[in-house]
Protein backbone atom coordinates (compact mmCIF):
# COMPACT_ATOMS: atom_id res chain seq x y z
CA UNK A 1 0.00 0.00 0.00
CA UNK A 2 1.30 3.28 -0.98
CA UNK A 3 1.06 6.43 1.54
CA UNK A 4 -1.57 8.22 -0.15
CA UNK A 5 -3.43 4.69 -0.45
CA UNK A 6 -2.88 4.54 3.19
CA UNK A 7 -3.74 8.07 3.86
CA UNK A 8 -6.79 7.38 2.06
CA UNK A 9 -8.26 4.83 4.11
CA UNK A 10 -7.65 6.62 6.88
CA UNK A 11 -9.11 9.45 6.15
CA UNK A 12 -12.16 7.98 4.66
CA UNK A 13 -12.48 5.71 8.09
CA UNK A 14 -12.28 8.91 9.94
CA UNK A 15 -14.82 10.74 7.89
CA UNK A 16 -17.86 7.51 8.11
CA UNK A 17 -17.10 7.06 11.90
CA UNK A 18 -17.31 11.05 12.32
CA UNK A 19 -20.65 11.00 10.14
CA UNK A 20 -22.19 8.32 12.29
CA UNK A 21 -21.28 10.30 15.47
CA UNK A 22 -22.96 13.54 14.18
CA UNK A 23 -26.19 11.74 13.69
CA UNK A 24 -26.20 12.41 9.52
CA UNK A 25 -26.31 8.70 8.50
CA UNK A 26 -30.06 7.22 7.83
CA UNK A 27 -28.75 4.09 6.57
CA UNK A 28 -25.40 2.42 7.60
CA UNK A 29 -23.87 -0.51 5.59
CA UNK A 30 -20.90 -3.08 5.86
CA UNK A 31 -19.77 -6.23 4.75
CA UNK A 32 -19.48 -9.64 5.72
CA UNK A 33 -18.02 -12.66 4.28
CA UNK A 34 -19.86 -15.98 5.58
CA UNK A 35 -19.60 -18.97 3.82
CA UNK A 36 -22.65 -18.44 1.84
CA UNK A 37 -20.87 -15.49 0.39
CA UNK A 38 -19.88 -12.25 1.01
CA UNK A 39 -23.13 -10.32 2.50
CA UNK A 40 -24.11 -6.53 2.21
CA UNK A 41 -25.91 -5.27 5.31
CA UNK A 42 -27.80 -2.57 6.20
CA UNK A 43 -29.35 -0.69 9.03
CA UNK A 44 -31.08 2.35 10.36
CA UNK A 45 -31.47 3.94 13.78
CA UNK A 46 -34.65 0.93 14.08
CA UNK A 47 -32.36 -2.28 13.20
CA UNK A 48 -31.30 -4.34 10.68
CA UNK A 49 -33.23 -3.47 7.48
CA UNK A 50 -31.75 -5.30 4.60
CA UNK A 51 -29.50 -8.31 4.27
CA UNK A 52 -28.69 -8.58 0.80
CA UNK A 53 -26.89 -12.00 -1.17
CA UNK A 54 -24.10 -11.38 -3.52
CA UNK A 55 -26.34 -12.45 -6.31
CA UNK A 56 -27.01 -8.35 -6.37
CA UNK A 57 -25.10 -6.14 -7.38
CA UNK A 58 -23.79 -3.72 -4.35
CA UNK A 59 -24.76 -0.61 -6.30
CA UNK A 60 -28.10 -1.18 -7.23
CA UNK A 61 -28.96 -2.10 -3.04
CA UNK A 62 -27.84 1.09 -2.49
CA UNK A 63 -29.66 2.77 -4.91
CA UNK A 64 -32.95 0.85 -3.79
CA UNK A 65 -31.93 1.96 0.14
CA UNK A 66 -31.60 5.29 -0.90
CA UNK A 67 -34.87 5.56 -3.08
CA UNK A 68 -37.08 3.76 -0.49
CA UNK A 69 -35.33 5.13 3.00
CA UNK A 70 -32.74 7.89 2.50
CA UNK A 71 -29.57 8.78 0.37
CA UNK A 72 -27.59 9.87 2.96
CA UNK A 73 -25.96 5.94 2.85
CA UNK A 74 -23.02 5.70 4.46
CA UNK A 75 -20.84 2.71 4.58
CA UNK A 76 -19.51 1.71 8.48
CA UNK A 77 -18.82 -1.63 9.59
CA UNK A 78 -18.67 -0.13 13.50
CA UNK A 79 -22.58 0.27 13.25
CA UNK A 80 -23.33 -3.17 12.46
CA UNK A 81 -20.52 -4.97 15.01
CA UNK A 82 -23.13 -6.31 17.41
CA UNK A 83 -25.02 -7.59 13.89
CA UNK A 84 -21.53 -9.22 12.54
CA UNK A 85 -20.77 -10.64 15.39
CA UNK A 86 -24.06 -12.15 16.12
CA UNK A 87 -23.65 -13.81 12.51
CA UNK A 88 -20.41 -15.07 13.24
CA UNK A 89 -21.79 -17.04 15.69
CA UNK A 90 -24.63 -18.10 13.78
CA UNK A 91 -22.56 -19.41 11.29
CA UNK A 92 -20.35 -21.39 13.39
CA UNK A 93 -22.65 -22.30 15.99
CA UNK A 94 -26.50 -21.95 14.40
CA UNK A 95 -26.63 -19.51 17.96
CA UNK A 96 -29.79 -18.22 17.51
CA UNK A 97 -30.39 -14.93 15.73
CA UNK A 98 -33.35 -14.07 17.74
CA UNK A 99 -31.57 -10.88 19.17
CA UNK A 100 -31.26 -8.70 16.45
CA UNK A 101 -33.95 -6.11 16.17
CA UNK A 102 -34.78 -5.67 12.53
CA UNK A 103 -36.53 -3.12 10.80
CA UNK A 104 -39.39 -4.26 8.21
CA UNK A 105 -40.00 -0.78 6.17
CA UNK A 106 -39.11 -2.13 3.28
CA UNK A 107 -41.80 -5.10 3.18
CA UNK A 108 -44.62 -3.63 1.99
CA UNK A 109 -48.64 -4.58 2.98
CA UNK A 110 -50.02 -5.57 6.66
CA UNK A 111 -50.11 -8.86 5.93
CA UNK A 112 -46.53 -9.38 4.75
CA UNK A 113 -45.53 -7.53 7.84
CA UNK A 114 -47.69 -10.36 9.77
CA UNK A 115 -46.00 -13.05 7.57
CA UNK A 116 -42.22 -11.89 8.49
CA UNK A 117 -43.34 -11.49 12.08
CA UNK A 118 -44.28 -14.88 12.43
CA UNK A 119 -41.20 -16.50 10.29
CA UNK A 120 -39.04 -15.02 13.83
CA UNK A 121 -41.33 -17.57 16.08
CA UNK A 122 -40.34 -20.35 13.68
CA UNK A 123 -37.38 -21.56 16.08
CA UNK A 124 -33.85 -23.01 14.71
CA UNK A 125 -34.13 -26.66 13.43
CA UNK A 126 -37.87 -26.47 12.98
CA UNK A 127 -39.20 -25.62 9.03
CA UNK A 128 -42.97 -25.17 8.56
CA UNK A 129 -44.66 -25.50 5.07
CA UNK A 130 -46.02 -22.22 3.45
CA UNK A 131 -49.82 -23.73 4.18
CA UNK A 132 -49.06 -23.27 8.12
CA UNK A 133 -47.43 -19.91 7.83
CA UNK A 134 -50.36 -18.57 5.66
CA UNK A 135 -53.00 -20.46 9.03
CA UNK A 136 -50.10 -19.03 11.73
CA UNK A 137 -50.27 -14.96 9.87
CA UNK A 138 -54.38 -15.37 10.21
CA UNK A 139 -55.22 -16.24 6.64
CA UNK A 140 -55.25 -20.00 5.60
CA UNK A 141 -56.39 -19.45 2.37
CA UNK A 142 -53.92 -17.34 1.74
CA UNK A 143 -50.96 -19.14 0.55
CA UNK A 144 -49.46 -17.82 -2.51
CA UNK A 145 -49.44 -14.24 -0.11
CA UNK A 146 -47.38 -16.01 1.73
CA UNK A 147 -45.26 -17.31 -0.24
CA UNK A 148 -44.62 -13.95 -1.83
CA UNK A 149 -44.07 -12.72 1.81
CA UNK A 150 -40.81 -14.87 1.94
CA UNK A 151 -40.30 -14.55 -1.94
CA UNK A 152 -39.45 -10.65 -0.83
CA UNK A 153 -38.11 -11.03 2.46
CA UNK A 154 -35.61 -7.88 2.68
CA UNK A 155 -33.66 -9.43 5.41
CA UNK A 156 -33.25 -13.27 4.93
CA UNK A 157 -31.32 -15.05 7.12
CA UNK A 158 -32.16 -13.16 10.16
CA UNK A 159 -35.93 -13.55 9.16
CA UNK A 160 -35.44 -17.37 9.11
CA UNK A 161 -38.13 -17.46 5.20
CA UNK A 162 -35.39 -20.38 4.49
CA UNK A 163 -37.29 -22.75 7.40
CA UNK A 164 -40.86 -22.91 4.88
CA UNK A 165 -40.84 -25.53 2.49
CA UNK A 166 -43.31 -26.58 0.29
CA UNK A 167 -46.48 -29.00 1.53
CA UNK A 168 -44.63 -32.62 1.25
CA UNK A 169 -41.25 -31.60 1.61
CA UNK A 170 -40.07 -29.59 -1.81
CA UNK A 171 -38.00 -27.18 -0.65
CA UNK A 172 -39.96 -24.46 -2.84
CA UNK A 173 -37.83 -21.31 -3.69
CA UNK A 174 -35.34 -18.60 -1.70
CA UNK A 175 -34.14 -15.08 -1.95
CA UNK A 176 -30.41 -16.20 -2.31
CA UNK A 177 -31.06 -19.44 -4.90
CA UNK A 178 -31.90 -22.53 -3.41
CA UNK A 179 -28.78 -23.71 -2.68
CA UNK A 180 -27.89 -21.26 0.29
CA UNK A 181 -31.56 -22.80 1.53
CA UNK A 182 -30.60 -25.70 1.22
CA UNK A 183 -27.24 -24.97 2.81
CA UNK A 184 -29.02 -23.14 5.95
CA UNK A 185 -31.61 -26.12 6.92
CA UNK A 186 -28.58 -28.28 7.24
CA UNK A 187 -26.50 -26.40 9.10
CA UNK A 188 -29.22 -25.46 11.36
CA UNK A 189 -30.27 -29.40 11.61
CA UNK A 190 -27.13 -30.75 12.30
CA UNK A 191 -26.93 -28.43 15.15
CA UNK A 192 -29.73 -28.48 16.31
CA UNK A 193 -29.18 -32.49 16.63
CA UNK A 194 -25.67 -31.55 18.47
CA UNK A 195 -27.74 -29.00 20.32
CA UNK B 1 -38.59 5.79 -18.49
CA UNK B 2 -40.28 9.47 -18.62
CA UNK B 3 -38.05 12.02 -19.02
CA UNK B 4 -39.76 14.34 -17.02
CA UNK B 5 -39.24 12.06 -14.01
CA UNK B 6 -37.30 13.03 -11.14
CA UNK B 7 -33.83 11.24 -10.68
CA UNK B 8 -33.88 9.53 -7.90
CA UNK B 9 -30.77 11.43 -5.10
CA UNK B 10 -28.12 9.06 -5.69
CA UNK B 11 -26.64 6.99 -2.32
CA UNK B 12 -24.00 9.09 -0.47
CA UNK B 13 -21.71 6.26 -0.28
CA UNK B 14 -21.31 5.74 -4.11
CA UNK B 15 -20.97 9.32 -4.45
CA UNK B 16 -18.30 8.97 -2.21
CA UNK B 17 -16.26 6.28 -3.13
CA UNK B 18 -16.29 7.92 -7.00
CA UNK B 19 -14.89 11.52 -5.21
CA UNK B 20 -12.72 10.65 -2.38
CA UNK B 21 -9.74 10.06 -4.57
CA UNK B 22 -9.82 13.52 -6.44
CA UNK B 23 -10.87 15.28 -3.00
CA UNK B 24 -8.08 14.03 -1.45
CA UNK B 25 -5.61 14.63 -4.19
CA UNK B 26 -6.93 18.38 -4.22
CA UNK B 27 -6.20 18.28 0.15
CA UNK B 28 -3.13 16.77 -0.15
CA UNK B 29 -1.62 19.05 -2.81
CA UNK B 30 -3.07 22.52 -1.30
CA UNK B 31 -2.21 21.79 2.86
CA UNK B 32 -0.36 18.61 2.80
CA UNK B 33 -0.37 15.12 3.47
CA UNK B 34 -0.66 16.12 7.35
CA UNK B 35 -3.80 18.59 6.89
CA UNK B 36 -5.44 16.45 4.54
CA UNK B 37 -7.18 13.84 6.55
CA UNK B 38 -8.41 16.75 9.17
CA UNK B 39 -9.61 18.38 5.64
CA UNK B 40 -11.24 15.40 4.00
CA UNK B 41 -13.26 14.65 6.93
CA UNK B 42 -14.64 18.40 7.48
CA UNK B 43 -15.10 18.31 3.51
CA UNK B 44 -17.52 15.27 3.21
CA UNK B 45 -19.18 16.29 6.54
CA UNK B 46 -20.31 19.49 5.32
CA UNK B 47 -21.16 17.59 1.82
CA UNK B 48 -23.26 15.01 3.60
CA UNK B 49 -25.15 17.69 5.92
CA UNK B 50 -26.78 18.81 2.35
CA UNK B 51 -27.00 15.62 0.77
CA UNK B 52 -28.90 15.56 -1.43
CA UNK B 53 -27.63 18.62 -3.20
CA UNK B 54 -30.65 20.92 -4.85
CA UNK B 55 -29.24 22.50 -7.71
CA UNK B 56 -25.77 20.26 -8.42
CA UNK B 57 -27.44 18.54 -11.26
CA UNK B 58 -24.49 16.46 -12.88
CA UNK B 59 -21.70 18.71 -12.02
CA UNK B 60 -21.43 16.36 -8.63
CA UNK B 61 -17.53 16.05 -8.45
CA UNK B 62 -17.66 19.82 -9.29
CA UNK B 63 -19.69 20.56 -6.31
CA UNK B 64 -17.56 18.31 -3.93
CA UNK B 65 -14.29 19.88 -5.36
CA UNK B 66 -15.66 22.81 -4.67
CA UNK B 67 -16.80 22.12 -0.93
CA UNK B 68 -12.67 20.09 -0.77
CA UNK B 69 -11.56 23.66 -1.86
CA UNK B 70 -13.03 25.97 0.49
CA UNK B 71 -12.11 23.97 3.63
CA UNK B 72 -8.53 23.92 2.49
CA UNK B 73 -8.82 27.49 1.97
CA UNK B 74 -10.42 27.87 5.41
CA UNK B 75 -7.66 25.75 6.98
CA UNK B 76 -4.83 28.26 4.93
CA UNK B 77 -6.13 31.32 6.48
CA UNK B 78 -5.90 29.87 10.19
CA UNK B 79 -2.41 29.45 9.24
CA UNK B 80 -2.27 32.33 7.43
CA UNK B 81 0.69 33.69 10.14
CA UNK B 82 2.36 30.32 10.64
CA UNK B 83 3.48 28.55 7.55
CA UNK B 84 2.12 25.22 6.94
CA UNK B 85 4.45 22.55 8.47
CA UNK B 86 6.55 20.59 5.23
CA UNK B 87 5.79 16.85 6.45
CA UNK B 88 8.36 15.31 8.00
CA UNK B 89 7.74 11.81 6.43
CA UNK B 90 7.89 11.43 3.35
CA UNK B 91 5.09 13.12 1.22
CA UNK B 92 2.46 11.09 0.02
CA UNK B 93 2.66 12.35 -3.77
CA UNK B 94 -0.49 13.12 -5.10
CA UNK B 95 0.65 11.32 -8.60
CA UNK B 96 4.06 10.05 -9.43
CA UNK B 97 5.16 11.88 -12.36
CA UNK B 98 4.92 15.21 -9.70
CA UNK B 99 6.63 13.20 -6.62
CA UNK B 100 9.60 15.69 -5.93
CA UNK B 101 9.30 16.81 -2.54
CA UNK B 102 11.10 19.94 -3.26
CA UNK B 103 8.08 20.50 -6.16
CA UNK B 104 5.21 19.82 -3.46
CA UNK B 105 6.71 22.26 -1.19
CA UNK B 106 7.14 25.00 -4.05
CA UNK B 107 3.73 24.34 -4.39
CA UNK B 108 2.78 24.94 -0.66
CA UNK B 109 4.70 28.16 -0.64
CA UNK B 110 2.28 29.74 -3.71
CA UNK B 111 -0.85 31.95 -2.16
CA UNK B 112 -4.42 29.87 -1.99
CA UNK B 113 -5.69 30.83 -5.44
CA UNK B 114 -2.75 30.10 -7.34
CA UNK B 115 -2.41 26.98 -5.09
CA UNK B 116 -6.12 25.90 -6.33
CA UNK B 117 -5.42 26.29 -9.59
CA UNK B 118 -2.23 24.67 -9.90
CA UNK B 119 -3.34 21.35 -7.90
CA UNK B 120 -6.52 21.10 -10.07
CA UNK B 121 -4.75 21.55 -13.34
CA UNK B 122 -1.67 19.41 -12.44
CA UNK B 123 -3.08 16.72 -10.30
CA UNK B 124 -6.53 16.71 -10.87
CA UNK B 125 -6.33 17.20 -15.15
CA UNK B 126 -9.07 20.23 -14.80
CA UNK B 127 -9.82 22.39 -17.85
CA UNK B 128 -9.46 26.04 -17.11
CA UNK B 129 -13.32 26.13 -17.15
CA UNK B 130 -13.34 23.54 -14.24
CA UNK B 131 -10.78 25.28 -12.43
CA UNK B 132 -12.74 28.57 -12.72
CA UNK B 133 -16.21 26.48 -11.48
CA UNK B 134 -14.66 24.91 -8.80
CA UNK B 135 -12.79 28.49 -7.91
CA UNK B 136 -16.00 29.90 -8.31
CA UNK B 137 -14.00 32.75 -10.22
CA UNK B 138 -14.02 33.66 -13.96
CA UNK B 139 -12.06 31.53 -16.81
CA UNK B 140 -9.34 34.47 -17.49
CA UNK B 141 -8.45 34.96 -13.74
CA UNK B 142 -8.00 30.80 -13.30
CA UNK B 143 -5.99 31.03 -16.60
CA UNK B 144 -3.51 33.88 -14.61
CA UNK B 145 -4.01 32.25 -11.39
CA UNK B 146 -2.13 28.79 -13.19
CA UNK B 147 -0.17 31.07 -14.68
CA UNK B 148 1.27 32.72 -12.07
CA UNK B 149 1.46 29.78 -9.55
CA UNK B 150 3.51 27.95 -12.49
CA UNK B 151 5.58 30.79 -13.05
CA UNK B 152 6.47 31.39 -8.89
CA UNK B 153 7.11 27.09 -9.19
CA UNK B 154 9.81 27.56 -11.94
CA UNK B 155 11.81 30.64 -10.39
CA UNK B 156 11.53 28.22 -7.03
CA UNK B 157 12.37 24.77 -8.49
CA UNK B 158 14.12 25.26 -11.99
CA UNK B 159 12.73 24.75 -14.82
CA UNK B 160 13.37 21.55 -15.01
CA UNK B 161 12.09 19.43 -12.68
CA UNK B 162 8.55 20.74 -13.98
CA UNK B 163 7.95 20.12 -17.63
CA UNK B 164 4.37 21.73 -17.92
CA UNK B 165 3.18 21.55 -21.76
CA UNK B 166 -0.32 23.16 -21.29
Amino acid sequence: MTGFDALLERSSAGFTHAASVAGLVDVSVAELDTPLGRLLLAATDQGLVRVAFDTEQRDDVLDQLATSISPRVVEDARQLDGVRTALDAYFAHARSLAGIQVDLRLVRGPFRQLVLAELRRIPTGVVHTYAELAAAAGRPNAVRAAGSGCATNPVPIIVPCHRVVRTGGALGGYVGGIERKAWLLEHERVASLDG
Amino acid sequence: MNDAMPTAPPPFQAFFERERVAVLRLLVGMVGPQEAEDCFQEAFLRALRSWPPADAGERLGGWMLTIAHRVAIDRLRQHASVPLEVAAEPTAPPTPELAPDELWEAVRRLPPKQRGAVVLRLVLDQSHAQVAATLDCSEEAARRSYADGLAAIRRQVGDGTLEVTR
